[in-house]
């Protein structure tokens, strides 16, 4: 990879994203600082990664895919992006390393509006893993990012967004799915560090019979920040299913936890689950769970559960000789599993190490 | 080891143990026996000090050192360890992370483990969904593990079928004959009297401590035949 100017700490900050500035079993890159695309290229056939106005011009189902996502919900996009990645996968090609794209914030009080579409053509398979990170000097900085999927027919995509943003930050993600007949749509998403505001809730169409999609999201909530953060599916096709599992832990901060499951067509199947656990007496955690149908032979289901640490639980810890703080750290710990994340075993590791960083000294 | 002297103990105000003296010396194991309710958890509870038992008089000296004023998981680090009768469900949290915290020793975790049949349970979420002699076995495994100087054991045989038993009973006096480690046993069954040799018996009755230092196996014997209304009776004309 290229040398950037990088100094340490960014570079620490960049690879609390996900990033991995080495490239080693990765199969393409993307990074953004501000608005200036620093770095792209991909190191395997097939899959293509560019600056998002560059694919306007060179890529012809860029132009044609632009904004179909959002159409089908009926959403306007904002305009006035500069940059964001373009990703594609070609027909089935089937990617073997993630693909990693990076969009960071360095400006102070900029405003970071970028675009992103990946599209997944017909029987091909990849990763992505996916951060965003702001810098120490982006005091008051804002993000806007809006992504656009297209998991085309018996495409699978895993998409995992890590978010690690800092206390003065704003955020504002939007993002649509469309998911074409037996394929298959994975989003995970993580966001361990503070954010001021945080709000997002991003929807999959499936609009092939036989697609499934599955959000998953870790959110550890810090004193003073919002996080309302939900996930959407709208079934528009018979036979498709869904899951959506979060877990939030909240140290303070205020997270709302939405989920909707909207069945529009036969034969669906689906099941939305959201725990949380609010450690200070100041946290809040509010789950909305939505289902929805007109339809008869359906099958959708929630489960919500929000609670505190258990005393019982501190105090069995604690008699093995844990102090009362490590008692509540290896439960929180336990409590943000990755393993409700769906990664493949390599970003799995990666993932783990990176929870373990991050959430030491956070409580 | 432990010495307990003139100790009161209230739950929610009510007066649970009255004027509690007891001493277990280095290498002894003293046998607890008593009718339900009448203190014997509470013993054990106070002198690891959970919350909810409050010490309105006495001292609990562990090791040479007053513990009263003392957390929890000060008191463990002093020596005390405790077999939980009803341990909770802590759900993320796998035994095998509590086992390596206890012990540095991989080699000794896994052969502990594989003693007490315990190999696949260290992958699985503490105390979730085990059956009642699996508990008690993952409670023995953690105190062996912690190398407590002195084991608080609430009825250890609760649950556990016969051959269980006979596992841990094997473990457990294995631990226990070394003469360096102390216990204090709850039973009622005394199953686990066939498997170690205990040294001593008490008997707590309404939360007081009588007949302390006699062979627990008689005792054991003329409680099953008579019953803890002959105790109350016996206790009465002295």
């Amino acid at each position: 990879m290229e040398k950037f100017d990088f100094n340490e700490k960014d570079a620490e900050l960049v690879a609390s994203s996900g990033m991995d500035l080495s490239e080693s079993a990765r199969s393409a890159s993307f990074l953004q600082e501000d608005s200036v695309v620093l770095f792209s290229r991909s190191l395997q056939e097939g899959v293509e990664i560019m600056r998002m106005e560059d694919a306007l011009e060179k890529v012809p189902s860029a132009k044609k895919y632009y904004g179909e996502a959002f159409k089908e919900l009926d959403k306007t996009c904002p305009e006035n992006t500069e940059g964001g990645y373009f990703i594609r996968i070609k027909k089935g090609c089937e990617v073997e390393f993630p693909i990693q794209a990076c969009l960071f914030l360095k400006g102070r009080a900029f405003k970071q509006r970028v675009r992103n579409m990946v599209v997944v053509e017909e029987g091909a398979k990849a990763h992505i893993i996916t951060g965003c990170a702001s810098s120490g000097s982006a005091e008051e900085s804002f993000h806007l990012g809006v992504s656009e999927f297209y998991v085309k027919k018996g495409a699978y995509l895993n998409f995992t967004m890590i978010h690690s943003w800092k206390e003065d930050v704003s955020v504002r993600p939007m993002s649509a799915a469309l998911v074409g007949p037996g394929a298959s749509f994975v989003s995970n998403y993580v966001c361990l560090k503070p954010v001021r505001e945080i709000v997002m809730y991003p929807t999959a169409v499936l609009a092939g019979e036989n697609a499934r999609a599955s959000f998953n999201s870790l959110i550890l909530s810090h004193p003073g920040t919002l996080q309302d953060i939900g996930s959407r599916v709208i079934f528009k096709e018979k036979n498709t299913q869904a899951e959506i599992v979060s877990r939030a832990v909240s140290l303070g901060g205020k997270v709302v936890a939405r989920g909707d499951l909207r069945a529009q067509a036969k034969n669906v199947k689906a099941h939305l689950e959201c725990r949380g656990l609010v450690i200070s007496e100041e946290g809040t955690i509010h789950a909305v769970p939505e289902l929805e149908t007109n339809y008869r032979d359906v099958d959708l289901s929630h489960e919500a559960a929000i609670g505190k640490i258990r005393k019982e639980e501190i105090e069995y810890l604690t008699s093995r000789g844990m102090t009362e703080e490590e008692a509540q750290s290896i439960i929180i710990r336990g409590f943000m599993d990755v393993d409700i994340l769906a990664l493949p075993e390599m970003l799995k590791d990666e993932m783990k190490k990176l929870e373990e960083k991050t959430l030491k000294g956070s409580f | 080891m432990l010495e307990i002297k003139n100790l009161s103990v209230e739950v929610d105000r009510r007066p649970v143990l009255k004027n509690i003296n007891l001493k277990i010396e280095k290498g002894e194991v003293m046998v607890l026996f008593g009718p339900n309710g009448s203190g014997k958890s509470s013993l054990i509870k106070a002198i690891m000090g959970f919350s909810g038992y409050k010490v309105t008089r006495g001292e609990i000296i562990l090791n040479g050192k007053n513990v009263k004023k003392l957390t929890m998981d000060e008191r463990a680090k002093l020596g005390s360890g405790i077999m939980f009768q009803h341990p909770p469900e802590v759900r993320g949290v796998q035994l095998k992370q509590i086992s390596e915290y206890l012990c540095k020793d991989k080699m000794k975790i896994e052969t502990l483990a594989k003693e007490l049949s315990l190999e696949k349970h260290l992958e699985r979420d503490i105390n979730l969904s085990f059956s009642g002699g699996e508990i008690k076995r993952s409670e023995l495994f953690q105190l062996v593990l912690q190398a407590a100087d002195i084991l608080f054991l609430d009825e250890p045989e609760s649950g556990v079928d016969i051959e269980n038993i006979s596992i841990m009973g094997k473990v457990l006096d294995e631990y226990l004959s070394g003469k360096e480690k102390s216990a204090l046993i709850i039973t009622h069954t005394g199953y686990i009297l066939d498997y170690i040799r205990a040294g001593k018996g008490c008997l707590l009755i309404d939360g007081e401590l009588w007949c302390s230092g006699r062979n627990p196996k008689e005792m054991f014997e003329e409680i099953k035949k008579d019953g803890y209304e002959h105790c109350r009776e016996c206790h009465g004309k002295i």
